[in-house]
């Protein structure tokens, strides 16, 4: 058989990015399905004296662990009756019905079963999951959070990552470490860094759970979101937990002050082995009951680390916004995901981030890498330093609060150097291994850890092992901080001491401003009821969100403007030519008068000269002109063309636009026409005059040969359009055309 | 003045008559004066089992009833010291306890530390272990 011959756009195609990645058709037998799996139990609630007796397909004696954790505690039985009684659709439609307030779906709610709720959001299209996810987000406010690690474990990059972090208006840090003995060091980093940033800040180390809770007792983190729950038992019990065991340890947590949030997400069962051949979204729904059944505050959601597993099912990026506007509905702070990377395409990871970037969640990402994607130890960074412009811009153009803040270079500088003094200040007073100043000021202006020098890790770890046996606290650093000059860090740290003491950062959706006053979905609660409500990006936050450091001030450019040396001198009201060979060359109102160069960096003068030389080897007479009362490259070639004996003329803007124009054509019409100013070269110019004079003379002429720039466009629109509006500006109206003369 | 749930929230802005420390010290006592002098202990900077069950109170005014319950359970463990928390979640998870070992510590939660949320919490989870089979042999 002979080869089959291939399509070379095809051929092409499959060396994209996006070609790396596996689409595959639904498996629902081991979990493969977005939602609505042929194998997820019918929606049922029966209640017998208090007491479910019968939850989504399974009678009481056949439940595994969680139905009977969801049955105890996560279904208010007083509304269940009610609730189920509903028609799915029509609990589709309150959910989208700006009429009907949050807080009348969120009591719904809490009657409804984990296949009733998969159900009714599973009917939602993607806008309408927007929309609703809008309206049913707990804190009015949206906000982001930051992942801050690097390869070397360095503490002062950590610090410096960390005070960026908080300087750009992340309310919560996350790090990990690559060596688990770190933990304390990295976490001791961030605590330090993220306070010198901004005060408030809320910070956590991802570690194991016992570990975890060490260093929050130690009041050296402040929240926690690694507890990890799933949709089936056996993978819960994989784990090595059980939902009383996960329960209990967010009850622990809460008991000395620390925030958590429970993380769940879709595919999870699928990786692990044990979907029980259920939907992926059926099996977060009754994650997100367990987890509010448990008393947890909020959730991670929406597939998480397994994002590309989900993405490669059909609806994959629908069912994970499905996720995200499940959790809202439950009554529970969402953080969600877009943190791991869901695609080689950077095309195919922002469409998925639409999702929940124009609605808006409590943490819009859970996990914007601070630092560039090559010291992302969390296996992610979807979003990375390298794209803070993309994200900036992005939030200016939907006028969007994605939770991420313009900042200065030398803002971030200052934040930088400040935080790395201060662990470095740490580091000297609990006579842990030394910080240059060689460290202090490469993470100061490092792209990454490549950039720092190595450490001995050895002595590292050792004093990481000092921070637990000694049970060095938060509140010891803020002493030593205090000794050393950094007062404002100090108070920072000691502040969030003063949120364990308070607690009010475990209501729900609770982040910290840098008064240390709380804000949560208690006191700043989503009450969106359509336009005009709930939160809108305006007044003073949309002022700085949409002032970008490299934006262009066009006052400025005003004011750059120079009284340069002066090129062409107006002899007289232009007449007609009346010699055969006569060539004019017409120049727009602002042409070597206002303005001094092309769009392509080209003087006018020598743009004149290219012509009118080009005009006389073609054995033409060039006769310069400029055109008074328009400023459309047409009407000036035209206008020029009427005045020329040979009929024939080149019209030139000032930006550099060029046109081969005929008496006895329509102005619209054109000889040739030369609309890429930017990639006209002088030689391009002397070309068009030769050719002019070619048509003249009634010469063969062969058209100039032009380059084409796609991107040309989207490159100069902004700078054509000013130089247009200046060249518009010096228009005299109905003003005759007059004669140049090149001084 | 009475605490008012609803109102009265964030308790460290709007009440900080209402928290202290669990040696005593009030919010506007946590300075940085009060740390040069020696006053402060990390140990002492946490929330104390009334301020969690006020916070307990927003929770449920709130309609977070779970959420109530999880803080109820919480106020109960601050009297709990930090390595039989960890002894417990240990005992907890799948298969490292028998329904007598749970049994027993349900007791203790409930003797020793005056913890009758978090005993009966045990309780069921030892019922529903006993059940899916997540105990260890006796």
């Amino acid at each position: 058989m002979s080869e089959q011959r291939r399509s070379r756009r095809f051929v092409e195609r499959e060396q994209r990015e996006l070609r790396q990645e596996l689409l595959i058709t639904p498996h629902p037998d081991v979990g493969l399905v977005a939602m609505n799996g042929p194998n997820d139990p019918d929606p049922a609630l029966e209640i017998r004296e208090d007491r479910v007796v019968l939850l989504d397909g399974r009678s009481e004696d056949q439940f595994d662990a969680l139905d009977h954790f969801i049955a105890r505690y996560g279904l208010d039985l007083d509304v269940a009756a009610e609730a189920m009684a509903i028609d799915e659709t029509e609990l589709a439609h309150r959910l989208v019905d700006v009429d009907v307030p949050r807080d009348e779906l969120v009591r719904l709610g809490r009657g409804l079963t984990p296949a009733r709720l998969a159900r009714v959001v599973a009917l939602l299209d993607p806008v309408e999951m927007m929309f609703a996810l809008k309206k049913m987000r707990a804190r009015r406010a949206p906000a982001n959070q930051a992942h801050v690690t690097n390869l070397k474990e360095n503490p002062a990059l950590l610090a410096a990552d960390a005070a960026e972090a908080a300087a750009r208006g992340f309310a919560e840090i996350e790090t990990t470490v690559g060596v688990s003995r770190y933990a304390p060091l990295n976490a001791m980093a961030v605590l330090v860094g993220s306070q010198t940033g901004r005060p408030g800040v809320l910070t956590q180390c991802a570690i194991e759970e016992r570990r975890s809770l060490q260093l929050a007792i130690q009041g050296i983190t402040t929240y926690a979101e690694t507890l990890s729950v799933y949709g089936t038992e056996p993978v819960f019990v994989d784990g090595d937990d059980t939902p009383w065991s996960k329960g209990f340890l967010a009850s622990a947590y809460a008991s000395r002050g620390i925030k958590v949030r429970f993380t769940s997400g879709g595919g999870s069962e699928a990786l692990m082995g044990h979907a029980d051949g259920c939907s992926m979204l059926y099996l977060e729904s009754r994650c997100l009951c367990l987890a509010r059944a448990a008393g947890s505050q909020g959730v991670q959601n929406g597939s998480i680390s397994c994002v590309a597993l989900v993405m490669s099912v059909p609806a994959g990026s629908r069912e994970i916004l499905a996720e995200n506007l499940l959790a809202a509905w439950l009554d529970l702070e969402v953080a969600s995901g877009n943190d791991a990377i869901a695609s080689h395409s950077p095309t195919r990871r922002t469409a998925k981030l639409m999702g929940q970037f124009l609605p808006g969640t409590d943490f819009v990402t859970s996990g914007w890498s601070v630092m560039p994607r090559y010291d992302n130890m969390f296996g992610g960074g979807n979003y990375d330093a390298d794209d803070i412009d993309e994200w900036l811009t992005i939030q200016r153009d939907w006028q969007i609060d994605g939770g991420i803040e313009p900042l200065s270079e030398e803002e971030v500088i200052r934040v930088r150097e400040r935080a790395a003094r201060a662990i470095q200040a740490v580091f000297a007073a609990f006579e842990f291994p030394a910080i240059s100043d060689e460290e202090v000021e490469a993470a100061t202006y490092a792209l990454d850890s490549r950039d720092l020098p190595d450490r001995d890790r050895a002595a590292d770890v050792a004093a990481a092992d000092r921070v637990l046996a000694e049970r060095i606290s938060g509140l010891d650093v803020a002493r030593e901080l205090d000794q050393r000059d950094f007062t404002e860090v100090a108070e920072a740290i000691l502040g969030m001491q003063r949120q364990r003491v308070s607690a009010d950062y475990l209501q729900t959706s609770a982040i910290v401003a840098p008064s240390g006053e709380v804000s949560a979905a208690v006191n700043d609660p989503n009450r969106y009821a359509g336009p005009g409500t709930g939160y809108r990006l305006d007044g003073v936050r949309w002022q700085r969100l949409q002032h970008l450091p490299h934006e262009l001030d066009l006052r400025t450019l005003e004011e750059a403007a120079e009284a340069p040396a002066k090129v062409v001198a107006e002899k007289h009201v232009a007449s007609m030519g009346d010699r055969p060979d006569d060539v004019v060359i017409a120049v727009g109102p602002a042409f070597a008068d206002g303005l001094q160069a092309t769009i392509g960096g080209m003087a006018h003068r020598d743009v004149i000269e290219a012509l009118m030389g080009g005009v006389r080897e073609a054995g033409g007479e060039p006769r310069l002109v400029r055109i008074r009362r328009a400023s459309d490259v047409a009407f000036i070639g035209h206008d020029g063309a009427a005045l020329s004996g040979s009929g024939v003329a080149v019209g030139v803007q000032s930006k550099g636009t060029a046109v081969i124009h005929r008496a006895d054509l329509q102005p619209l019409d054109n000889l040739e026409l030369f609309g890429m100013a930017p990639s006209l070269t002088l030689d391009s110019y002397r070309a068009i005059g030769r050719n002019a004079a070619g048509y003249a003379l009634g010469q063969r002429v062969g058209p100039v040969p032009t380059v084409m720039d796609n991107f040309a466009r989207a490159k100069l629109i902004v700078h054509t359009t000013l130089l247009h509006a200046r060249e518009t500006a010096a228009i005299t109206a109905d003003a005759p055309a007059v004669e140049l003369e090149l001084l | 003045m009475a605490f008012d749930p609803v109102g009265d929230y964030p308790l460290g802005t709007q009440r900080p008559d209402l928290v202290r420390t669990p040696a005593g010290l009030g919010l506007a006592e946590v300075t940085l004066d009060a740390l040069r002098a020696g006053r402060l202990e990390a140990s002492d900077l946490r929330a104390t089992a009334e301020t969690l069950r006020l916070q307990g109170e927003v929770a449920r005014a709130a309609g977070r009833r779970e959420l109530a319950r999880n803080l109820g359970r919480a106020a109960e463990l601050t009297a709990v010291p930090d390595d039989v928390i960890l002894e417990i979640y240990t005992a907890l998870r799948p298969h490292r306890s028998s329904a007598g070992e749970l049994e027993a510590l349900a007791l203790r939660l409930k003797g020793d530390f005056e913890a009758p949320l978090t005993a009966a919490y045990i309780r069921e989870a030892r019922a529903v272990y006993a059940e899916r089979g997540l105990l260890s042999p006796e």
